[in-house]
């Protein structure tokens, strides 16, 4: 049986992960409306999307119909009532429970019955968006990694009123899309967050409890794993204070002490080193020195 | 700076295991006298003395002395995941007054062989049984908990993270008794329940049966 979905609504679309979104649905042959409160953010968003398909044009990845066919697909709005057309809508906005419950109640009452909402959370439970609307049957996660255009990896997961049917529906969306879903319970961070968050606090409290450099912790991870990046240089990418919302999301909700905000975190953004985007976290992005923390 | 390295041997080391080429390059008289297996005897006119080390601290070997023991003897170990082969990662253990000249004697005969040297204070772990470990365990705890399949966690760390395989993979191919030892070492000292052996792993030692 086809899949049911033809049109995708994406919430948060002018930020990095909406963004990419879009481009994994429109990219699958899906009509794509791109939703977010500032046109100016879908504007940028659109600029980007062109650039990256351009890019794609220029190495041979696709021919030149086959982005406008693409583009052509795309369009953007700041009317949340323009997503009534959609049959599936995924939502990448803010990360916090009451902006997520209040944009999944008041697209209860904008879309149609059959449409399905999917949840972007790395970190929330879907059950407890879920009941920010009336269908919490029709309500999935599916978390795309960063970033959504090159990542293949969706988590997926039911919420508890979940009707399994529509988890299906929604799986093979994925599927048409080109992605590759993993099945994960409806718990605090799912897979990936729940292995990587901790890790990154276990790294951190090394480096606190004079175990090893960041340079050395990372050469192990590196060397000894096969790691592409140390869990350091991974924080300072990802940034610093990232981590501390990511420990607040955590850390209430499953009590783990792995999952607390370790306190030279806390110091290291009270400092305002953030990591690469302020110029020094573990490393220092300014010169050749190395900040030990 | 060039080191020689002379090896001395009792029993298979974990290391550098049989055929080893490492172990064909030491000559009696070096530089830097490598113990494998072999009891720690002083020798202050050596850059370094390198003990390998199991899951034990360099301590044991030395004794220690309130924070300030240090000397050039080192300890090390390279790591391995359980009974795969040795990874291209030594691992070096110092104490709080080791001499900088003793780690870079270290590091020299290591570095000069094709490894890459990580150095650390002696504690628990080191630094990858360290980070490793708890990881592991949430794993298979989620695992017995229903989280996910083992398939599907394995797939999220390689398609999400990157990583060259996945958790559960991991500790099947290198052995979940390993595990066991390795987090029943670290639980003895930190005593916390992210080090505490995993369901699985101890299942695995106790059919091992040792």
């Amino acid at each position: 049986m086809s899949n049911p979905i033809k049109t995708v609504g994406v919430c948060g679309a002018g930020g990095t992960m909406g963004a990419g979104i879009a481009i994994v649905a429109a990219r699958a042959g899906f009509r794509t409306i791109s939703f977010d409160m500032s046109m100016d953010a879908l504007d940028r968003a659109a600029g980007q999307t062109e650039g990256f398909f351009g890019k794609s044009v220029e190495r041979g990845k696709m021919g030149a119909e086959d982005r406008d066919a693409i583009l052509g697909r795309m369009s953007r709005t700041t009317d949340m009532a323009d997503l009534a057309e959609c049959d599936l809508v995924i939502e990448a906005v803010f990360e916090d429970l009451k902006i997520k419950q209040d944009l999944l109640g008041k697209l209860d009452t904008i879309c149609p019955e059959h449409t399905i909402f999917a949840s972007n959370t790395s970190t929330l439970s879907i059950t407890e968006i879920a009941s920010g609307c009336s269908r919490q049957d029709r309500v999935v996660g599916m978390h795309f990694c960063l970033p959504a255009q090159l990542m293949k990896l969706i988590e997926m997961s039911p919420g508890v009123n979940t009707d399994p049917a529509i988890f299906q529906t929604a799986w093979d969306w994925t599927l048409a899309a080109g992605q590759q879903p993993v099945e994960t319970q409806d718990k605090p961070g799912f897979i990936l967050n729940a292995l990587l968050v901790p890790f990154n606090n276990d790294a951190i409290r090394a480096v606190e409890a004079g175990v090893a450099s960041p340079a050395d912790i990372d050469k192990a991870i590196k060397t000894g794993l096969n790691y592409k990046m140390g869990p350091l240089e991974l924080l300072d990418l990802i940034g610093l204070d990232t981590q501390i919302l990511l420990c607040e999301a955590f850390y209430p909700v499953t009590l783990d002490p792995r999952a607390a905000t370790p306190p030279l975190l806390k110091r290291m953004v009270a400092a305002g080193h953030l990591g690469r985007k302020s110029g020094r976290g573990f490393y220092d992005y300014q010169g050749s020195g190395m900040f030990g923390g | 700076m060039n080191m020689t390295y002379e090896i001395r041997q009792s029993g298979e080391s974990r290391s550098f295991p049989t055929g080893d080429a490492f172990l064909d390059g030491g000559e009696a008289g070096a530089d830097v006298v490598i113990l494998l297996g072999k009891e720690l005897q002083a020798d202050p006119s050596r850059a370094a003395i390198l003990v390998e080390l199991g899951h034990e601290s360099l301590g044991v070997h030395t004794g220690e002395d309130a924070g300030r023991e240090g000397s050039n003897v080192l300890g090390f170990a390279r790591f391995r995941n359980g009974d795969d082969a040795p990874s291209n990662l030594i691992e070096l253990v110092r104490q709080p007054a080791t001499p900088d000249s003793t780690i870079d004697a270290a590091r020299a005969v290591f570095e000069g062989a094709g490894f890459e040297v990580a150095v650390c204070t002696d504690q628990a772990g080191r630094i990858l049984d360290r980070l490793i470990r708890p990881k592991y365990n949430a794993a298979l705890r989620f695992l017995d908990e229903g989280l996910a399949t083992a398939e599907d966690m394995d797939l999220t760390c390689r398609l999400g993270l990157g990583y060259a395989d996945g958790p559960i993979e991991r500790l099947e191919r290198g052995g979940l008794a390993h595990h066991y030892d390795a987090t029943k070492a670290l639980f003895d000292v930190n005593g916390t329940a992210a080090y505490a052996p995993a369901r699985r792993a101890l299942v695995a030692k106790q059919r091992q049966g040792d």
